[in-house]
């Protein structure tokens, strides 16, 4: 993205040191949320999300694989994600960089430690068989804040995902028959970014470039399962615990609008 | 690590007899290596890892240097010993994440404003790993940066703390790392209370969080202890 000038930081950080944001935006206010289910056809689960400028497709891919051998009854999940420069002249073709990597494992670990997809369960035959589901993160423009549009666009493609069937005789997987994917849960992400002891979340491209420390705190209803403090600055005792509050707050509003269905 | 075994906790008591607030036995020793600008090197229980800054040096390629500050480059290290299983050589993408994160833990304190275009490199490579390899490899680059003279608002200090069997416990090892249900490793400066890393994995509450916290906090000040004493005995 473009980088503002000292100019405008200073400018940015006087308004959010008093509370204020363009266009009467609240510190603790995101911005227009829009989510589209099922965008990419030859997936088995897809949903592309908005977040004011910012545009991410989440694809949910099955398949059939072998077992790690620690785990020969359960299937796999991971999730990645391609920071293509499509979406941002920050973003260079290559194998994934930092960013890309702590933006997929961050969603990941979201998933995988809320338990949103039980993998006991998607064993196939145990040691030789199970499902394998992939999460593809696929950012599309990048106007900030891009780790909750992840986040909220992986939670629902793995809600509009199913399984497909397996024929164990022909080793084929037939995508045209769906069984159910359970979901036990949707783990949603929320960023809280701090400058000094002003917090606010859900940043344009210019406000970005702003904050110095961001938290990725991830609750799945009122479990808190995940946390990524991000950024060059740290954060102080008080200000990790307020973030805490806020992202729950955020985090069922987010439920509410994933319910709503756009 | 094995086995899990029956119980994390046997009558109120962890395994290894260490108390729910307890860290476990600390080792820290500065130049510990000839060739790096300055080295460090950081032992929790069983977790040993060796540190080494190269720099301030030039930074090649010259595209990548910043002409009013600093490069640092953080690496972090599996060596192909460290664990159970053989560790396939080279970079992963864990490795990358937790280079990363050390790299914004330490950013906020070294003075890089005062090393324009120049690049101070940090390795870290991980001896043994049985849980918290993260907070030992910063806790001794702290130490590796301090010996190379670089210039440092403070130190930090880092230390994980968790839950196992619904008991808050600071400091994990191996197998509670492995069986627990929280790992939170975290990196402070003790003076400023300011905490620069932070990754949380588990289920818990707000409530339960803050202790886990509290306790992490207080790892990372017993870890500060060690590293001033390492230092001392350099200078």
């Amino acid at each position: 993205m473009m980088e503002i000038t000292n100019i405008e930081k200073d400018h940015i950080l006087k308004n959010i040191k008093d509370g204020k944001r363009r266009n009467g935006r609240e510190l603790e206010e995101y911005r227009d949320i829009k989510i589209k289910r099922n965008v990419a056809k030859n997936a088995e689960g897809s949903a592309r999300v908005e977040i004011g400028g910012t545009k991410v497709i989440a694809s949910v891919k099955a398949d059939v694989g072998t077992p790690f051998p620690d785990t020969p009854d359960e299937g796999m999940l991971m999730v990645n994600a391609e920071l293509r420069p499509t979406a941002s002249s920050d973003f260079e073709l290559g194998p994934p960089g930092e960013q890309a990597t702590e933006l997929a494992r961050v969603i990941d670990r979201g998933i995988r430690e809320s338990e949103a997809v039980s993998t006991d369960e998607l064993c196939i035959e145990e040691g030789e068989k199970v499902w394998k589901i992939m999460v593809d993160l696929h950012p599309l423009d990048d106007c900030g804040n891009l780790m909750d549009a992840c986040g909220l666009a992986a939670a629902v493609a793995l809600e509009e995902a199913y399984l497909p069937v397996y024929d164990e005789e022909n080793d084929e997987v037939l995508r045209d028959e769906k069984q159910e994917l359970e979901v036990n849960v949707l783990p949603i992400p929320c960023s809280v970014y701090s400058v000094g002891d002003k917090l606010f979340v859900d940043p344009n491209s210019q406000e970005q470039q702003v904050a110095d420390c961001a938290v990725t705190i991830t609750w799945a209803d009122d479990s808190l399962c995940s946390l990524q403090k991000r950024g060059n600055s740290g954060i102080k005792t008080k200000e990790l615990k307020k973030s805490l509050e806020i992202a729950s707050k955020k985090s069922k509003m987010m439920k509410k609008k994933i319910k709503e269905g756009d | 690590m094995g086995q899990k075994p029956d119980n994390l906790l046997k009558d109120g008591k962890r395994l290894d007899g260490r108390d729910f607030d307890e860290v476990r036995e600390l080792e820290a020793k500065a130049s510990v290596l000839d060739n790096a600008t300055g080295s460090g090197y950081f032992r929790m229980g069983e977790t040993e890892v060796i540190a080494a800054v190269y720099g301030p040096r030039e930074l090649h390629p010259k595209h990548l240097q910043n002409p009013r500050k600093g490069v640092l480059r953080c690496t972090y290290n599996l060596s192909s010993f460290s664990t159970e299983d053989r560790v396939k050589p080279g970079p992963s993408r864990r490795g990358k994440e937790i280079g990363m994160v050390i790299r914004k833990a330490l950013s906020s304190v070294i003075f890089l404003e005062e090393f324009p275009k120049a690049a101070i490199d940090v390795f870290m490579e991980v001896i043994t790993a049985d849980a918290g390899t993260r907070c030992v490899a910063l806790n001794a680059g702290v130490i590796a940066l301090a010996d190379a003279g670089i210039p440092m608002k403070g130190l930090i200090s880092s230390c994980a703390a968790g839950k196992i069997e619904g008991t808050p416990v600071c400091d994990l090892d191996g197998p509670e790392d492995k069986h627990g249900d929280v790992d939170l490793p975290i990196a402070m400066n003790p003076e400023t209370d300011e905490i620069t890393l932070l990754q949380m994995d588990g289920d818990t509450d707000f409530e339960e969080f803050g202790e886990i916290l509290d306790l992490a906090k207080k790892g990372c000040k017993q870890v500060y202890e060690k590293q001033k004493e390492a230092l001392k005995d350099t200078f």
